[in-house]
């Protein structure tokens, strides 16, 4: 038995992970990148500049934080749920099936690759962001905490997600028929203050409306929505998914015939 | 003599509703070469899933050197490397990294494991492929990474599920080789394959399970002496046209063509017996060799006995 032995499977996945993703950076780094370059460039830039203020900002400085948070989302549940589903697909994931990691240690490493990379590409996102605009911060913590607890939400969704899938189709009708459209809904383009009085009541029904916009109050101050229920709604989904994810382990459901 | 492994009224029922144990119970020494053969579907993969955890058994229960993998999971696994039938790494990662990762997934501090990965890789011919990728190996090369990958922890039992599969003579040769050294070193080791030669020659001890039953389980020696009939090829010095009288020994002979034949005699008749019947009929024999594999025989022959007495139920 090996001291320290759980510590040390934890690092591995994680460090596997992280390898996933930097080795394959064109597919996982860059497309992200240009492709937020290109709302900055088209909303922010030439559309932004008609539009004028939004919820007191510039356009471009409105929909920055939001872009952010998008990118962290769908980086987070991306990176878990393809990679999963790869070790699932191979049979790698029997590597680490038969050795003695717990299912706690598992479901940790992949979830923390998975910030990784949606952290990642935040940053990258930031400092396109930073080319056009100049960013402050209003509250750090807030900022952080938002960012780190949404990104770990979305990767334990992504990793639910990989544990069903059964094919490639199964990994990407998730990503594209319900995130997107939750994300594109959540109040990254517009204030809800614009809706008419039924579409702000179904926007209050979408938990990444309430992400986006305290977001967006920590970086700028202004939000649709009080801060405090984002949090509620993200330590929720995250008890919650973190359980299901360990059941659904425990289980074997997906991995263990 | 400690127990490596305790199998006691084993029962899967896959999803399907298919019964692919009915309930096995099985024992292997530590120290032994002990092979579990079985025609396809029998039960052999499924009952090492059960062992490696990959498979959730029905009901009975599982030791690994005396602790219960239900209740033990972090010390079974530890005393456990399992090789399986199909490729299982990534084919998008380095030979290195593979072993590497393995090792991490065991908790060994990576000093250790840098020393185990190269000692591994080096054993098992791989170290001058080690910063390749896995898909750029040939069908033997992955069958020994995934040797080696299983054994960077040193486990006390390896399971391997058709090692040599697909290989060519030289190279199965050369595991052959391998294991037979790691035997000896006190690695337990279990060895499921279709090359029946191959058990033969490997294995001290032989459990046969067919339609998820144990219809077999006894050493290899035992096995092989219940044998009561050895067919042969005989190459002669000097061509015939004919085959001798065999008088009243019983024998039956083919000519093959005019410089061999075929004969079958009892099992126990000695080599000096079968010479001296050459020699009395004035039988040059220039050669002489066995004509199917021993345990061939015996294999098919237990099957039929097993289907028959199920169907008799």
């Amino acid at each position: 038995m090996f001291k320290n032995h759980k510590y040390i499977a934890f690092e591995t996945i994680v460090i596997k992970e992280v390898r996933r993703f930097v080795r394959i950076w064109v597919q996982t780094l860059v497309p992200p990148a240009i492709t937020i370059s290109l709302y900055f460039v088209i909303f922010g830039n030439l559309v932004g500049s008609r539009i004028g203020d939004m919820g007191g900002f510039d356009y471009m400085e409105f929909i920055i934080p939001g872009l952010i948070m998008m990118a962290v989302i769908q980086n987070s549940y991306s990176n878990v749920v393809s990679s999963f589903f790869s070790h699932k697909f191979q049979r790698s994931v029997e590597e680490v099936l038969v050795s003695p990691v717990p299912n706690a240690i598992l479901l940790g490493g992949f979830i923390v690759g998975g910030m990784v990379r949606g952290l990642l590409v935040g940053a990258i996102v930031t400092g396109m962001a930073l080319m056009f605009v100049d960013l402050q911060i209003q509250h750090p913590i807030i900022t952080i905490t938002i960012i780190l607890l949404t990104a770990v939400v979305f990767a334990l969704a992504g990793f639910i997600n990989a544990l069903f899938a059964n094919s490639f189709d199964d990994i990407s009708i998730i990503p594209t028929f319900i995130l997107t459209p939750l994300i594109y809904l959540g109040g990254v383009f517009y204030s809800s203050s614009l809706l008419p009085p039924f579409w702000q009541t179904v926007s209050a029904l979408n938990p990444i409306f309430y992400m986006v916009n305290t977001f967006r109050y920590g970086f700028l101050g202004v939000s649709d929505v009080s801060v405090g229920p984002a949090f509620v709604i993200l330590i929720f989904f995250g008890v919650v998914l973190f359980s299901v994810c360990l059941m659904l382990l425990n289980r074997g459901t997906g991995l263990r015939s | 003599m400690t127990t490596a492994i305790a199998i006691s009224d084993l029962t899967k029922i896959y999803a399907n509703g298919f019964e692919a144990l009915k309930g096995i119970s099985l024992e292997v020494q530590q120290g032994d070469f002990f092979a579990l053969l079985g025609p396809n579907g029998a039960g052999k993969s499924t009952t090492i899933g059960v062992l490696s955890t990959l498979v959730r058994k029905t009901s009975g229960t599982v030791e690994i050197f005396g602790k219960n993998v239900d209740s033990h999971v972090y010390e079974t696994k530890l005393d456990l490397g399992v090789v399986p039938q199909e490729v299982n790494f990534s084919q998008f990662e380095r030979v290195k990294d593979i072993v590497m990762t393995q090792a991490g997934y065991y908790g060994m501090p990576r000093k250790l494991a840098a020393e185990r990965c190269e000692k591994y890789l080096r054993k098992l011919d791989l170290w001058g492929k080690r910063n390749d990728r896995s898909r750029t190996l040939s069908g033997g090369m992955k069958r020994r990474l995934m040797i080696a990958r299983a054994l960077v922890h040193e486990p006390k039992l390896l399971i391997l599920d058709e090692p040599t599969a697909g290989v060519d003579i030289e190279l199965r040769r050369s595991m052959w080789e391998f294991l037979t050294e790691l035997n000896e070193s006190g690695t337990t080791i279990i060895l499921t394959t279709h090359y029946l030669e191959e058990a033969e020659h490997l294995c001290r001890n032989i459990a046969i399970i067919d339609q998820g039953r144990i219809v077999e389980n006894t050493s290899m020696r035992a096995l092989l002496a219940a044998l009561d009939k050895q067919t042969y090829i005989v190459d002669l010095a000097d061509p015939i046209e004919t085959l001798p009288d065999w008088g009243d020994v019983p024998v039956t002979a083919s000519l093959l063509d005019s410089h061999s034949f075929e004969i079958t005699v009892a099992a126990s008749l000695t080599m000096s017996g079968l010479f001296k019947l050459f020699l009395e009929r004035g039988i040059e024999v220039s050669a002489l060799r066995s004509k199917s594999n021993r345990l061939e025989q015996l294999f098919l022959g237990r099957l039929t006995d097993a289907r028959g007495d199920v169907a008799n139920v």
